[in-house]
């Protein structure tokens, strides 16, 4: 086998951060390499090296045996290389011909362009239409666009940033078929992920980052996911503790609960019923109305009267305040902006949500002194590195900040708490003590709704599990026993996609 | 009732062509991500530099030429704070504005009172600017809906973030737009001094670019609406003198109103089409007035 890409001893410097240290592997012809990392490891530093955006302090980098230094994703384009970005680089306002356009460096004239699309399209089964407006399309659809974007330049290395994140796991095995059918052809792919399962089933080789440093490039087949994620952690991780939690007596009645669309999803017909000491889990590909359910059931948007009732009382036409002082109580999936004011300090951001339940507020005057040792108290309870409750929210990183949400609010000791997203963005240890946070809380006897893409999390934390899709909500199931096929279908399947048919 | 329809239809074509060239300008601006608030600021440096250009050499093109150079000038200024400084769009351009007010205020001194060479006729009895301006309407958006530069500018004012992920140099197509629209804008001044007024007053661009701006959003962005604004309002600028010549008693004021009471509506009804989840066509481009910062 011959190595398509090779670097040797690349190194990046940010102010303050080493990003990348002395990293070097290659990706050979036809193989699926996976590059395997916490948040914050740098694997984004590296692709984005390899692709040209950010140049290496140090080392160097070769593409078919030839030396490779891109100064920009042009040339790197033109040299053979290809991204799928994790956050889509598409313009929504365009068509899909014109967006494929835009990732070629001469592209042919339009019916030209159109017919091409359409052919490729067909050919590895991911049907799409030149003319359709990007705003217009599914998740799954644009991500066709990004990856019929790179097809159309017959890259030698494709990179993949976490392409599955916005998938169900059908349209997943899609994706997977594709990029088989892709290697088989000789093309080398890098693969981004942290989700262990999937790159343990559909990765050749894996290199492992920690922390900027290289762990290592081992064979993912010959280890557990356990193994791997020591690998990408440094440590052991620590298990989750599920024991001692008694579902009991309902605490939250919603019924029939339906929002009009406008901009995003609406929701129909939304029924379920949790107990206290139960955590039920809502799983669900994004834009299919995580936001606006949570938006519901915060009270940020008001339904008809009887559709929202905590312990018996009708609570529909109450707002946040009122549902937080009943205890109901949110945490939203946007920490920066939706959860948290980023230019506030954290004692200023508890007086947010904590105000009242922790009298914070008195007579209409803030308690400066409460509001600080409350947002001690969380900083304590929830191992959050601050400098201390003055720092700035927008100034902790992203699992620092989420550590600080959820724990605003489980010591806010809820009757019920939805939260969306606990742990996106959050490294694995930061993860699983906001996942023994929630169990904790529910063992304690509160009533737990969380909403999550991230289906491994489901699994582990929910006693029962619902799938929400095209803004309806699927009938629960106990999370015992149920498989990741089983839930991929309540989830939608795979949304019209079928398998690749034509070889290419 | 004597009014008569050609004639203000070839009035309506000369008063509506200041505000064609700088809407046009600011669009293609605008559809680069960047909003320039002084486009009056460039108007006026344009209808001072053209005038004295026109008045020393005694050719109108060398006016407008000069006032296309003048206008592209300050637009730099713009251009150098807000892109490479990352200074806030909108104070930036309503400080361009004033700064181009007080500016031509003092240098424009010793040209009041002169008087401007006359324009060459064109086919029709028409001057060529107002021809230019027409012309100027399907190129803009041939440019824009069917080069590849223009798909490039698209793409860096719709996401701009992602054109630099493509490899796209945000900032020099930035740059360049706000220069096409310094030019567009100063020529539309030089011709409320050149070929309306025949001569230089202090601050007498009087809000044209104001309307400007209003109509690239009455236009949603597209070349053919700004045409269509620029004559809603010319023609919204003549009626209103011929009502006031045949002694009609409509308030002057109600029919200046109108142009913005047209982009209001416009606003409304864009917004509203959002709302019942059609967005995509229409609306602003979204990186509109955001300003770019790429880490190396």
């Amino acid at each position: 086998m011959t190595n398509v890409f090779r670097a040797e001893g690349l190194g990046k410097t940010y102010p303050g951060v080493r990003a990348n240290d002395d990293i070097s592997f290659g990706v050979e012809a036809g193989e699926i390499h996976a590059l395997l990392g916490e948040n914050g490891a740098g694997k984004s530093t590296l692709v984005k090296m390899i692709y040209g955006l950010v140049r290496p302090d140090e080392g160097h980098m070769a593409l078919l045996g030839a030396p490779y230094a891109p100064h920009d994703p042009r040339a790197a384009r033109a040299a053979g290389v290809a991204m799928v970005f994790q956050h889509f680089s598409l313009f929504d306002a365009m068509t899909v011909a014109e967006n494929i356009a835009l990732g070629m460096e001469n592209p042919p004239p339009r019916p030209e362009l159109a017919r091409r699309i359409a052919e490729l399209s067909q050919g590895y089964g991911l049907p799409l239409n030149p003319a359709r407006r990007i705003a217009s399309l599914s998740a799954g659809e644009r991500q066709r666009v990004e990856i019929l974007r790179c097809l159309l330049q017959h890259p030698r290395l494709l990179i993949m940033d976490e392409p599955t994140s916005v998938l169900t796991p059908q349209e997943a095995e899609i994706l997977f078929a594709t990029l088989r059918q892709l290697a088989g052809a000789g093309t080398a792919i890098l693969y981004i992920s942290h989700k262990l399962e999937e790159i343990r089933s559909h990765c050749d080789r894996a290199t492992i980052l920690r922390q900027g440093k290289l762990v290592g490039t081992v064979d993912p087949r010959a280890h557990s996911a356990r193994e791997l994620a020591a690998m990408m952690v440094g440590a052991e991780m620590r298990l989750v503790d599920r024991s001692g939690r008694k579902p009991a007596a309902p605490v939250l009645e919603v019924r029939a609960l339906s929002t009009p669309g406008g901009e995003g999803m609406a929701l129909k017909q939304i029924g379920l019923t949790l107990r206290s000491g139960e955590i039920l889990g809502i799983g669900g590909v994004a834009g299919n109305g995580q936001e606006e359910l949570l938006s519901a059931l915060s009270g940020e948007t008001l339904t008809a009267p009887g559709t929202v009732a905590l312990e018996g009382r009708d609570l529909s036409r109450a707002g946040p305040e009122a549902r937080r002082r009943a205890g109901l109580l949110a945490a939203p999936e946007d920490r920066l902006g939706h959860a948290a004011v980023p230019e506030f300090s954290l004692a200023e951001n508890t007086l947010l949500t904590a105000g009242a339940r922790q009298g914070l507020i008195r007579r209409g005057l803030i308690d400066r002194k409460a509001a600080t040792g409350f947002a001690q108290e969380v900083i304590r309870a929830f191992d959050v590195r601050t400098p201390g409750p003055d720092t700035a929210a927008g100034a902790l990183s992203g699992g620092n900040l989420q550590k600080f949400v959820i724990g605003r609010e489980v010591l806010g000791r809820p009757r019920v708490l939805v939260v969306n997203q606990p742990t996106w963005g959050v490294d694995a240890g930061a993860a699983a003590a906001i996942r023994q946070a929630l169990l904790d809380l529910a063992a304690q006897g509160a009533g737990l709704i969380v909403i999550s893409q991230d289906l491994d999390e489901l699994l582990e934390l929910s006693d029962r599990f619902c799938a929400l899709n095209q803004g309806r909500l699927s009938a629960p199931r106990p999370t015992e026993g149920l498989t990741v096929e089983e839930i991929g279908l309540m989830l939608g399947g795979a949304h019209g996609m079928e398998v690749a048919h034509v070889p290419a | 009732m004597m009014i008569d329809p050609l004639s203000v239809f070839i009035l309506l074509l000369g008063a509506a062509t200041p505000i064609l060239f700088a809407a046009l300008g600011e669009l293609v601006v605008e559809r680069a991500g960047v909003l320039n608030l002084g486009v009056e600021g460039m108007m006026i440096t344009g209808a001072l530099a053209g005038f004295a250009a026109a008045h020393a050499s005694g050719s109108p093109a060398l006016g407008f030429l000069a006032a296309a150079l003048a206008g592209a000038a300050v637009s730099m200024t713009f251009a150098a704070l807000t892109q490479f400084l990352l200074s806030n769009q909108v104070a930036t351009g309503l400080a361009l504005t004033l700064f181009g007010l007080g500016l031509t205020a003092m240098f424009g001194k010793p040209y009041e009172g002169m008087k401007a060479p006359a324009m060459m006729p064109g086919p029709l009895g028409l001057n060529w600017m107002i021809w230019l301006g027409i012309a100027l309407v399907p190129l803009v958006w041939w440019f824009l809906a069917r080069t590849r530069p223009g798909l490039i500018l698209r793409a860096v004012g719709e996401n701009h973030d992602a054109a630099h992920g493509l490899g796209y140099p945000v900032r020099r197509m930035r740059v360049l737009a706000i220069g096409f629209g310094g030019a567009l804008a100063g020529m539309g001044g030089a011709y409320i001094s050149i070929a309306t007024v025949l001569q230089w007053t202090e601050g007498m661009t009087a809000g044209a670019g104001w309307i400007a701006l209003a109509i690239v959003v009455f236009a949603q962005w597209n070349p053919w609406g700004v045409l269509a604004g620029a004559w809603l309002f010319g023609g919204v600028t003549v009626l209103q003198l011929r009502l006031q010549a045949a002694g009609v008693a409509v308030p002057v004021q109600l029919l200046s109103m109108a142009p913005y009471l047209a982009t209001i509506f416009v606003l409304v009804l864009i917004s509203a089409r959002q709302k019942f989840g059609r967005s995509g066509a229409g609306a602003a481009p979204a990186s509109l007035g955001r300003p770019f910062h790429a880490l190396k």
